[in-house]
């Protein structure tokens, strides 16, 4: 049987490759949840059938990503996996529901005839129901989770609190904004103009959102934070304001030319400096201030076992989803001529 | 009054109710799948060979059934993968070393294939190669098989374990990798569980073939319900039969491994030389007997054992606390094998009549209506089997080594009735929606393909103003009507659409 546990530090190595499969989920399906947000505001039926026919291809592939978040959860951290779906059990359920309505409105939707506007409703409902649970889990997990003896102790409502709430509507709103710059790429015209003025409005209100998650958390008397604001942290974080204030000028610049492709990967990096501050609060704990990533860890051989698999199939799995969107790239109006 | 209900039921039963619930809900649209993907796989590589129209358009038609299948399916899926954490958390943490590479395998090499290609399946017809196009079916279809491979790898292993040890803690650590995935029963399961995928889907085909065949207002299907029951024949004939061997043989493993299932399958109770086949019991688990039994002698025996004199054990060589609840599985394996036959005798029905040529003829009412009878139960078959198999693994979730009863998260009773209540009122609207829009689709039928030069008849495409969705419809233009099609050929007159501001 093969180990790589004399020579591999396989915990981080999966904790990693799991924080990697997070992120992916949250750029991927985010833009498409985010597509569903702002669903109900795109003006006529014809809107909506381009928006959602711009994403219609992906969000399959683009969810499998939360599969593979999940079950590699499973498999890495199997009792990890065990506290934190069930401490999180409603909000993991809800948000279950959430895209469950969404992912089936996307075949519905065209089928009905004189329903149509039930699963458009789905739709939409459905994506803010996900987005608002992941935040509020994210949230939950910031905050912590009781557990001893390997097992869940808190109640059932201890996700629910001021910050995750707030949480949840700032991922709603970071969604709303990876959705709509989605939208300027793959729209063009008077979709593509307005998408341009939601990004405009849902930017500024991230960078609040931002904000405002970082003072709660700054109140808050979550030990780990701690961390965050005190040296050294301090000075590992102290770019990251800087950035962020860097990209909003630099996004709201692109979102009044006719830049397509940047606003989105602009947004990508927002994303990206949220997710690094959430990891720098929570590393090295899997089960936040419960279970570090070593402690909650699976056998060695089985993360060796599965380390394998992941080094062959991620870069084909990279490679042939970057085959999809190449083959459906360009606009959502006029490739109709080929 | 409902919460009266509740409290009788204890949080565990509720939690077992609620998987039961969910993954029987799940493992119809997978079945679904794997059949549909390789049966449209082998309709486009005829379409290619041939360049015969009728099987373009049966493709056409039945993509979108398809897709509306595999949706329900992802959905129903995403939950599973969620729900071993949230209601069996014991039995994530003790089993996860062995169990979670397994799934995070089937994610790897099966789930990202089958979504990636999906798209190109659905979409991509005028974006890339017919050959291409044809590739994606095939690989969307290898990719159920692979994703089969695994969960039933996975569920053998609760069944068959081996290949592991129990280590001071009560987890389980893997000890050979090779023995825990290619574990005694899987190989059996395996090939039973893809037979019956095959199986179920055919007769649902062909059963929606035979329809074709007989209704008046689908005078201009005949063709293609000619194709599609001629194929699904092809199925009961030879799949059919073969499908009761491999049975047999997965049911001698059974009998190997897992004796007590078997017992419970056949209704023993005492240990029994020539062991009956009872055709009809109600087995009472409280007194350890059956009532009203209705038996064969010898016969059981003989399919076990293959021999008239060899002892079956019987189900009182367990302690009633480590025996399954025998009702459900004797009846449940009952209405499986029932339907087998049912099938076989289907294959029967149909070699007479394409050695009489009346396969396809209007006059064949009762052939066709046997079909039409079918066409649930292939997927009623598969569900009872599973019922079979779970049920019959009871009280362990991994046999002999985890008990049920040790292997649920700590949970309140309320919390799990909760959220069952949700799972029931979502999953009865959504996929009785989906129900309902499949249906709809076989009342349309296929659409004739009326240009066979023109490359891009399936018109599916994701980047046109007018509504397109996985399965190709275009019936987003329905209720745009003020819109009309010109504004297609002019993207320049998006300009005028209105609601923006």
């Amino acid at each position: 049987m093969f180990n790589f546990g004399d020579v591999l530090d396989l915990p981080l190595i999966w904790g990693a490759l799991i924080a990697l499969a997070v992120f992916v989920y949250v750029l991927l399906d985010g833009f498409d949840l985010g597509c569903g947000i702002l669903f109900p505001f795109a003006g006529s039926d014809k809107n909506r059938s381009r928006i959602m026919n711009s994403i219609a291809p992906f969000w399959d592939g683009n969810e499998t990503w939360l599969v593979l978040g999940g079950g590699g959860l499973f498999a890495a951290f199997p009792v990890a996996y065990g506290i934190i779906m069930t401490g999180l059990y409603l909000p993991v359920i809800f948000m279950l529901f959430g895209l469950i309505m969404r992912g089936v409105a996307f075949e519905f939707r065209f089928k009905a005839s004189s329903k149509r506007y039930v699963w458009d409703f789905f739709f939409f409902i459905g994506s803010v129901v996900a987005a608002f649970f992941q935040g509020v889990m994210l949230g939950a997990l910031v905050q912590g989770l009781e557990a001893s003896n390997r097992l869940y102790t808190g109640g059932p409502f201890d996700w629910l609190t001021t910050f995750s709430v707030v949480c949840g509507i700032s991922l709603i709103i970071g969604y709303a904004l990876l959705g709509s710059t989605w939208l300027i790429i793959k729209t063009e015209h008077k979709l593509q103009v307005w998408a341009r003025k939601v990004s405009n409005w849902m930017l500024i209100a991230l960078v609040l959102a931002m904000v405002v998650v970082t003072v709660f958390m700054y109140f808050s008397d979550i030990d780990a934070l701690e961390g965050w604001f005190s040296l050294p942290g301090i000075l590992y974080l102290a770019p990251m304001p800087i950035i962020v204030v860097a990209l909003f000028f630099l996004m709201r610049k692109d979102l009044s030319t006719e830049r397509e492709y940047r606003p989105f990967l602009l947004t990508v990096a927002l994303f990206l400096m949220g997710y690094i501050g959430v990891c720098f609060a929570v590393f090295p704990y899997i089960v936040p201030y419960q279970m570090t990533l070593h402690e909650a860890a699976a056998a060695d051989t089985s993360l060796s076992f599965m380390l394998i698999g992941a080094a062959i199939m991620l870069p084909i799995i990279l490679s042939y989803t970057g085959y999809a969107y190449y083959t459906f790239k360009g606009k959502t109006d006029h490739e109709h001529l080929y | 009054m409902f919460a009266a209900v509740i409290d009788q039921l204890d949080a565990l039963m509720l939690a077992r109710i609620q998987f039961a619930f969910v993954i029987s809900f799940h493992i119809v649209f997978p079945a679904f799948s794997i059949g549909l993907a390789s049966w449209l796989t082998i309709l486009e590589f005829r379409w290619l060979k041939t360049g015969k129209p009728i099987y373009a358009e049966v493709y056409k038609h039945w993509v979108k059934i398809f897709a509306v299948v595999f949706g329900m399916g992802v959905v129903s899926g995403v939950v599973m993968s969620y729900q071993f954490g949230t209601n069996w958390a014991v039995f994530s943490d003790r089993a996860g070393n062995v169990l979670g590479p397994l799934l995070a395998y089937e994610v790897l090499t099966a789930f990202f294939l089958e979504a990636s290609f999906l798209g190109i399946m659905l979409f991509g017809w005028g974006r890339v190669s017919k050959r291409m196009h044809f590739a994606s079916t095939a690989i969307v279809a290898i990719g159920t098989l692979i994703s089969g491979f695994w969960i039933l790898s996975a569920n053998s292993f609760m069944q068959t374990p081996q290949g592991f040890m129990v280590g001071a803690d009560g987890l389980l650590y893997p000890t050979d990798w090779l023995k825990v995935i290619f574990n005694p029963s899987f190989p059996y399961r395996y090939a039973h569980m893809i037979t019956a995928a095959f199986l179920s889907t055919a007769f649902v085909i062909g059963g929606i073939g035979a329809y074709y065949l007989q209704s008046k207002r689908h005078s201009e299907h005949r063709a293609h319900g000619r194709v599609m029951l001629g194929m699904a024949m092809v199925m009961a004939i030879f799949v059919a039969p073969a499908q009761v061997l491999i049975g047999d043989e997965h049911g001698l493993n059974t009998l190997e491994h897992q004796p007590a299932k078997v017992a419970a399958m056949e209704g023993i109770w005492d240990d029994e030389t020539g062991a009956a086949l009872r055709l009809f019991a109600i087995p009472d688990q409280k007194n350890q007997t059956n009532k009203f039994e209705v038996a064969i002698p010898y016969v059981s025996g003989l399919i076990l054992t293959h021999s008239f004199d060899k002892e079956v054990k019987g189900l009182k060589n367990w302690a009633p606390e480590d025996q399954p609840p025998v009702i459900i599985v004797f009846w449940a394996f009952r209405i499986m094998v029932g339907i087998g036959l049912l099938m076989v005798m289907v294959g029967l029905f149909s070699i007479y009549k394409y050695f009489k040529k009346q396969q396809f003829d209007q006059n064949s009412v009762w052939f066709h209506r046997a079909w039409m009878m079918m066409m649930p139960m292939g997927f009623i078959a598969l569900l009872s089997g599973w019922f079979v198999t779970e049920t019959g693994r009871q009280p362990y979730t991994v046999y002999g080594v985890i008990r049920t009863a040790e292997s649920m998260s700590p949970l309140a009773a309320q919390q799990v009735a909760t959220t069952l209540i949700g799972f029931i009122v979502v999953y009865a609207f959504v996929f009785g929606a989906g129900t309902f829009y499949i249906l709809r689709l076989i009342g349309q039928g296929p659409k004739p393909y009326d240009d066979p030069a023109d490359e891009n008849f399936y018109e599916h495409s994701v980047t046109e103003g007018q509504g397109r969705t996985l399965s190709g419809d275009t019936h987003a233009s329905d209720k745009t009507e003020q819109h009309g099609n010109e504004d297609l050929d002019s993207p320049a007159n998006d300009v005028d659409d209105g609601g923006l501001r």
